[in-house]
């Protein structure tokens, strides 16, 4: 184990370089090459019309080619639309990087693909009836169809109001949009708008905090961020201490341990 | 037709705490014992990777498939019952070890009043205490009954901790010391005795040290990993069946473990059991067990639905109260807590164990008077540490945006600066909230789900207010420079994790008119039957059930034993 009061400990980023980070706030969400990666870099590059931050360009130095990362179930739009509204959600900040810089829209993307998105462990017979609140989601679409439709409607409803894609809204214009889901000021018919932003609010928190095994929390910069140190094989000697830095460990440095 | 296999003396139906418990003592005296369990097996090497938040805290792994099988809820008999489609409320153990593998090994006993609770509470307040429709009443058995069983459990798990100031009395102490203290448990203790509480630290089956335990298995001591509760546990700290008591029976050569075996009946016939009949999920095959003796150990919701569905035991009919089977669900009211937020100190709370915590009882059971309240019973209060991961716990103090730039700055600021108390309170038992079967929706074997109808009342709303009083006083002292309590207890919802505490529906009792099993938990109409758990609970207490569930399992074994020498009816 890393000692915990070592002042150097990644664990200290925070507290010691607020201004590394301060870039990526002035970037807004898209925050390009150098965290992101070429991929999803360009994906997000807002087009000529909005007046957004400059871009850091691709392939810059820092950049170190990932090719275990490409998208398995959203097409290109959707990952676009998924980042913009990710990085609204948890935005970069002086603490740490948001949502985009984390990797979450390719977790999300990977969650989708699989077991998660076909709903495959849960009770999914029918017949299906609109239920009471406390008795939690009674519809027949599965995960991914939902998310399907939810950013198709953001996509609509951004047109609508501001004649513009969702990717390509202003922030602000953005926040509304997510508020409107939130609210269900959006009144939809085939799932719950407000449903649906729940869903996007909950699997944006497992993208920048799950284990870097599954494609978010990149580098392990989520839990950094808020001094979390991952997976430890014991904290016996620390539990009756008070508080302190442990440099963080995923579960690719648990498998050799055993 | 069912393939029907070579007779044995006992089976067991789900091999969890209940099931593991009683395998081991049946064959230790010679019994030979099938036990049949409808999931998979399971052992420690299974958790080397189990650190993962994602994958068993929020996409429940080791637990129950609800593809497969799950239960229907509604609030009242008015409206229409819909399945639990994905899980919230309630987490249902699967697999070698049942629940016992993801449990968190907060160990208590429940208190002398819980035992006769019908006849303290009108000793004390009179009849008129008892609201309409509260069904409580006593278990048939009284704490100093139940002692030596309870000491057995905590023999058996090496259970950490120091004696209750405020419990019933206890014939030894318990095995281990308590566990290391936390700074965050310190400041609760202290904050607790200025108050003139009586604190005490949370009795713990995670080891604080190493332990062998009566039948020579030895465990290591717990590492505070804070992967303890919906995670197995890597180093066999914690006390399950798997690294207990299993292969204890499995060295007798008396038992033989049968796994991705669902039980779907009893059979029967003059009153008597004949064996099970159940479904091999790998091959879809039907078989038959004959059995001397049948124990029922799966659970509380497939207690009932294996006695529905098998026509053993009157079934619960709510609009007249009569019958037994399905009746005296409750729960646990577990939302009255307060939250503290510390802006001047941080904590080590990413590092915990399942059951380090302390624990006061001063407003538990009948240790306080309840002459001007509008409830009975109380609950503990606890401040525990069970490691706060990241995904799960982002609080923020009340009046914050739950997403976007006030949230993140928010939740990244407070990760390591937050505390809570908790009030863990009873559940009263209603003549309306019951389990019976589902009259539309089925399992993967064409069974029904059980239907669940439950809500909270008064009593458990007042119960909750007057929690989250106490707690945020606690927290007060504590120094918390904000702190969020809980308002109002709004209805019971399936939708959010509360506690898998699940009570009753196969009651125990000294009356075969309340009561579906005896006190030692053998079934009034069946009397080669066994039906064990905390199915058998009349009421739940203000505390988690593993300890009693243990105990009476303990008992029913003795029971089982007794019967398979002498016959007929124990009680
Ligand atoms: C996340 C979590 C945390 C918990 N923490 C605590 C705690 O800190 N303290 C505490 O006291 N309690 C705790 N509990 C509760 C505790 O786990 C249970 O009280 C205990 O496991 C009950 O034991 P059991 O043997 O009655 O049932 P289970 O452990 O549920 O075992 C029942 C077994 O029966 C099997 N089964 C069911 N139906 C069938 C069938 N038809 N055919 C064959 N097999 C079947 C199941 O697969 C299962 O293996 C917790 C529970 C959970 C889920
Ligand atoms: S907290 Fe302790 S008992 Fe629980 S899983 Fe970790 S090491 Fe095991």
């Amino acid at each position: 184990m890393a000692d915990p009061n070592q002042p150097g400990g990644s664990g200290r980023d925070k507290v010691e370089q607020p201004s590394r980070r301060k870039f990526l706030v002035q970037a807004g969400y898209a925050v390009g090459g150098v965290i992101v990666g070429g991929a999803l870099g360009s994906l997000i590059r807002p087009s000529k019309k909005t007046e957004t931050a400059p871009q850091t360009g691709e392939g810059t130095t820092a950049e170190i080619k990932n090719y275990n990362r490409a998208p398995m179930f959203f097409n290109q739009e959707q990952l676009g639309i998924v980042s913009a509204a990710t990085e609204r959600i948890f935005p970069a900040d002086d603490a740490g990087p948001g949502a985009l810089a984390l990797g979450v829209p390719f977790f999300i993307d990977h969650q989708l693909a699989g077991e998660w998105g076909f709903n495959s462990r849960e009770y999914m017979s029918p017949p299906f009836y609109a239920g009471e609140k406390v008795q939690g989601y009674q519809g027949r679409l599965k995960r991914r169809e939902m998310f399907e439709i939810g950013l198709r409607e953001l996509e609509n409803y951004s047109q609508t109001k501001f004649t513009k894609g969702f990717a390509a809204l202003a922030p602000e214009q953005q926040d509304e949009v997510l508020k409107a889901f939130e609210s269900d000021e959006v009144k939809l018919t085939t799932i719950s708008a407000s449903g649906f932003f729940k869903m996007l609010r909950s699997s944006t928190l497992e993208g920048a905090y799950s284990d870097p095994l599954y494609g978010g929390n990149a580098d392990m910069n989520g839990w950094k961020m808020r001094s979390y140190p991952g997976n430890q094989m014991s904290y016996a000697d620390v539990i009756d201490k008070d508080f302190s830095v442990i440099a963080p460990s995923s579960l690719q440095d648990h498998l050799s341990a055993h | 037709m069912a393939k029907t296999l070579p007779k044995t003396d006992v089976v067991i139906v789900g091999v969890g705490w209940a099931g593991g418990i009683i395998a081991a003592e049946l064959t230790k005296s010679g019994l030979n014992v099938v036990g049949l369990e409808r999931g998979k097996e399971r052992k420690t090497e299974d958790y080397f990777m189990v650190h993962d938040e994602l994958r068993y805290g929020l996409r429940y792994e080791l637990m129950q498939d609800l593809s497969k099988d799950t239960v229907t809820f509604r609030s009242t008999e008015k409206i229409r019952a819909l399945p639990m489609r994905s899980y919230g409320s309630f987490l249902l153990g699967e697999g070698l070890g049942g629940a016992g593998v993801h449990w968190n090994g907060q160990t208590y006993r429940f208190l002398p009043y819980d035992f006769q609770i019908r006849t303290k509470t009108i000793e004390r307040y009179g009849k008129s205490k008892i609201p309409d429709g509260m069904t409580i009443q006593d278990w048939g058995l009284t704490y100093d009954e139940m002692e030596p069983y309870y000491d057995k459990f905590e023999k058996l798990t090496g259970i950490s901790g120091e004696p209750n100031p405020l419990g019933g009395k206890r014939s030894a102490d318990y095995p281990t010391p308590p566990m290391k203290k936390s700074p965050a448990l310190s400041m609760f203790s202290d904050a607790a005795s200025k108050l003139k509480l009586h604190p005490y630290m949370m009795p713990s089956a995670n080891l604080s040290e190493a332990y062998t335990n009566p039948d020579g298995i030895s465990r290591a001591a717990c590492q505070y990993c804070a992967f303890c509760e919906r995670f197995g546990c890597e180093y066999g700290a914690k006390a399950d069946p798997v690294v207990t008591v299993l292969p204890v029976a499995l060295k007798t050569g008396k038992f033989e473990i049968r796994t991705h075996s669902h039980v779907r009946r009893i059979l029967h016939q003059g009153g008597k059991a004949t064996g099970v009949m159940y479904t091999d999920v790998t091959t879809g095959e039907e078989l038959v067990q004959p059995a001397d003796i049948v124990v029922v150990t799966s659970y509380v919701f497939n207690n009932v639905k294996l006695m529905l569905m098998s026509g053993l035991g009157k079934p619960y009919d709510p609009a007249s109260g009569t019958g037994v089977i399905g009746r005296n669900y409750a729960y646990q009211v577990l939302k009255g807590n307060a939250a503290g937020f510390f802006d001047d100190k941080q904590f080590n709370t990413y590092a915990g164990a399942g059951s380090l915590g302390v624990t006061l009882d001063d407003y538990n059971g009948d240790n306080f008077d309840h002459t001007d309240l509008k409830f009975i019973h109380g609950g503990s209060i606890s401040l525990s540490q069970t490691g706060m991961r990241p995904i799960a716990n982002n609080p923020v103090p009340g009046g914050t945006a739950s997403w976007g730039a006030a949230f993140k700055a928010n939740s990244v600021k407070y990760a390591n600066r937050f505390l809570s108390v908790g009030g863990q309170g009873s559940c009263m038992p209603f003549r309306h909230h019951f389990l019976d079967l589902d009259p539309t929706y089925k399992d993967a074997y064409g069974d029904p789900l059980v239907r669940l109808t439950f809500d909270f009342e008064e009593q458990d709303r007042q119960l909750a207010l007057y929690l989250s009083g106490k707690c945020a006083e606690i927290m007060k002292e504590m120094g918390a420079s904000h702190i969020d309590q809980l308002k109002e207890l709004g209805p019971y919802e399936i939708t959010t994790y509360q506690s898998t505490h699940n009570t009753g529906g196969v009651v125990m009792g000294a009356s075969p008119d309340t009561s579906a099993v005896n006190t030692y938990l053998q079934m009034w109409d069946a009397e080669n039957v066994f039906v064990v758990g905390a199915s058998a609970f009349p009421h739940n207490s203000g505390y988690n059930p593993t300890d009693t569930v243990g105990a009476l399992a303990f008992r029913a074994a003795e029971g089982i034993f007794k019967y398979r020498q002498k016959g007929g009816s124990l009680v």
